[in-house]
């Protein structure tokens, strides 16, 4: 632990064991610090969306401790998990149940500024309190028109509900948004964007990322360091620039030799 | 014919037509229902009798008309408590889960585990005849449907990704309840309500043709079939006119229940919102 402060998340041997006896998350200890992206590669099943669970606090963890800018996540309160969480925002995989087919997107959008009324993102200065043009303003830093604020969400093609709920994410300005597998139900000219959307508001915003996804591709892409996971451990961490280094663990390789075959 | 029936307007037409007849029952009805006359009984189908007159000289008009304010009513009645009962129920049971959860579900496996009907009818001949103990009868078979639904209908949504961002998001239990679930489950819920008003409907009419619901004189569908039965040879119209307002009224709500369904879909374009 260096300087305390530029660390915005930091997991120390973190356990999750499901009711099955499976091991989801075995011993994982993480750093993410500030402006910083780290990308976590792993196949599916490997623990990587319990991984994010947990560090959301969505679910317990059975051993291990999370710190959210020094503030234990593991042992918080109900309240203190609220205060805790207005820093924190999450991306799903699936654009589709990440949005109530009942709610206009306006209601979707606005969720996280509706119920915390506290929080005063320094880019809404101005507007915070016209919900409609803070709507607005957050649509089109995704690159969304405004129109589609009185839309239902099936309205909307699958990378504009990602759009959308990317901007909910951001309109908190939190410290630290979770990316688990953002691309993964789009095509693959649409992931190409919404990957550029992403590093965009990352360098605009300067917020942490942390992208989680099988694509080593993009996690290469998005990511200063990356973090490979295999049956729910971490396997190997490197700088993004080291990726074809010879010293890279022989899963990493094979993860590689996907890619390049 | 029932297909053209479906089309949303019509649907909704025969919907409001029927209601505003019911309301307004007493007015047009040309005689008292209850009003006896021996001298006129088993009348056919006439001017002055539209639907001819029954065997204590009653006119059948009326007494359809006013038969429609007990049945039906008595079948808003009996939704509206099962709804209020088992919707919360489910709601709670649901989205608490654990042990609650559990113990509640095994009070509702205990109801469901008797069939609609002998629950019903031994419930109401336990508490003896009258309105009021069918009412009663009927919900506690009813309720439990409504429970479950609005439970299945929680645990669907509590799984879905948009739940967790609003737990995320700091959104309190109570909001998620009322933001996220209650709509989803009332629309189902409404659907349930339309479709089982028919059912509810053939059921007060059923326990009250075997003399367990209303009592005569009050005027209800099921207990004019009962009175008409003796006479059927020689006033065939006394059975077939209850019977057929029987019909038609539970096709109505058969029809405005899939109408419902379509709407409460908000993917349908035709009839959503």
């Amino acid at each position: 632990m260096s300087t305390a402060g530029l660390e915005v998340l930091v997991s120390k041997n973190i356990t999750k064991q499901y009711s099955s006896g499976q091991i989801a998350v075995d011993q994982v200890s993480l750093v993410i610090k500030k402006d910083e992206c780290l990308g976590i590669v792993g196949e599916s099943g490997s623990g990587k969306s319990t991984l994010a669970r947990c560090l959301l606090a969505l679910e317990k963890v059975d051993q291990g401790e999370i710190w959210f800018k020094n503030k234990a996540l593991h042992t918080a309160s109900k309240e203190d998990l609220r205060s805790i969480r207005r820093g924190v925002q999450a991306v799903f995989q699936n654009p589709a149940a990440s949005l109530n087919p009942k709610l206009k997107i306006i209601d979707s959008l606005m969720e996280p500024l509706d119920f915390q009324k506290i929080i005063q993102p320094a880019f809404l200065i101005g507007t915070r309190h016209q919900r409609e043009k803070t709507a607005e303003h957050l649509l089109e830093m995704v690159e969304l028109p405004s129109k589609y604020l009185t839309c239902y969400p099936h309205e909307l093609s699958g990378g504009e509900k990602q759009r959308v709920t990317i901007a909910r994410a951001i309109s908190i300005e939190p410290s630290l948004i979770i990316l688990d597998e953002p691309t993964a139900s789009l095509d693959v000219s649409v992931q190409a964007k919404i990957l550029n959307l992403l590093k965009d508001l990352q360098q605009h915003l300067g917020v942490s990322y942390l992208f989680i996804s099988h694509d080593l591709a993009a996690v290469n892409f998005m990511s200063d360091r990356i973090m490979v996971m295999k049956q729910g451990q971490i396997v190997d961490q490197f700088s993004k620039y080291d990726l074809f280094s010879v010293k890279r663990n022989p899963y990493t390789k094979e993860l590689l030799h996907v890619f390049e075959g | 014919m029932i297909n053209r029936l479906r089309t949303t307007n019509s649907v909704i037409l025969l919907m409001g037509l029927f209601l505003i007849a019911i309301i307004i029952a007493p007015f047009i009805a040309p005689f008292d229902p209850n009003q006896v006359n021996m001298a006129n009984r088993l009348k056919p189908v006439s001017l002055e009798h539209f639907l001819g007159t029954d065997h204590l000289g009653r006119d059948v008009f009326s007494r359809i008309l006013a038969g429609a304010q007990t049945t039906v009513g008595t079948s808003f009645l009996v939704l509206a408590i099962s709804l209020l009962l088992g919707v919360p129920i489910g709601l709670v049971s649901g989205y608490i889960g654990g042990r609650l959860d559990r113990i509640l579900m095994r009070v509702v496996d205990a109801f469901m585990a008797f069939p609609d009907y002998i629950a019903a009818i031994i419930l109401s001949g336990l508490l003896g005849p009258g309105i009021f103990n069918l009412i009663f009868a009927i919900v506690m078979v009813k309720w439990v449907g409504y429970a479950r639904l609005a439970r299945s209908t929680v645990l669907t949504e509590k799984q879905k990704d948009y739940i967790l961002i609003a737990k995320v998001n700091g959104v309190g239990s109570m909001n998620i309840l009322r933001r996220h679930m209650i709509p989803h489950v009332l629309g189902n819920v409404m659907v349930l309500a339309t479709l089982d008003a028919g059912k509810i409907i053939l059921m007060i009419a059923s326990l009250s043709y075997i003399g367990l619901g209303a009592q005569p004189p009050t005027p209800e569908w099921g207990a004019m079939l009962n009175e008409a039965k003796a006479f059927f040879y020689n006033a065939p119209h006394l059975m077939l006119i209850p019977g057929l307002a029987i019909m038609v009224i539970v096709l109505i709500f058969n029809l405005f229940g899939d109408y419902l369904r379509d709407y409460y879909d908000v993917k349908n374009q035709n009839g959503g919102r």
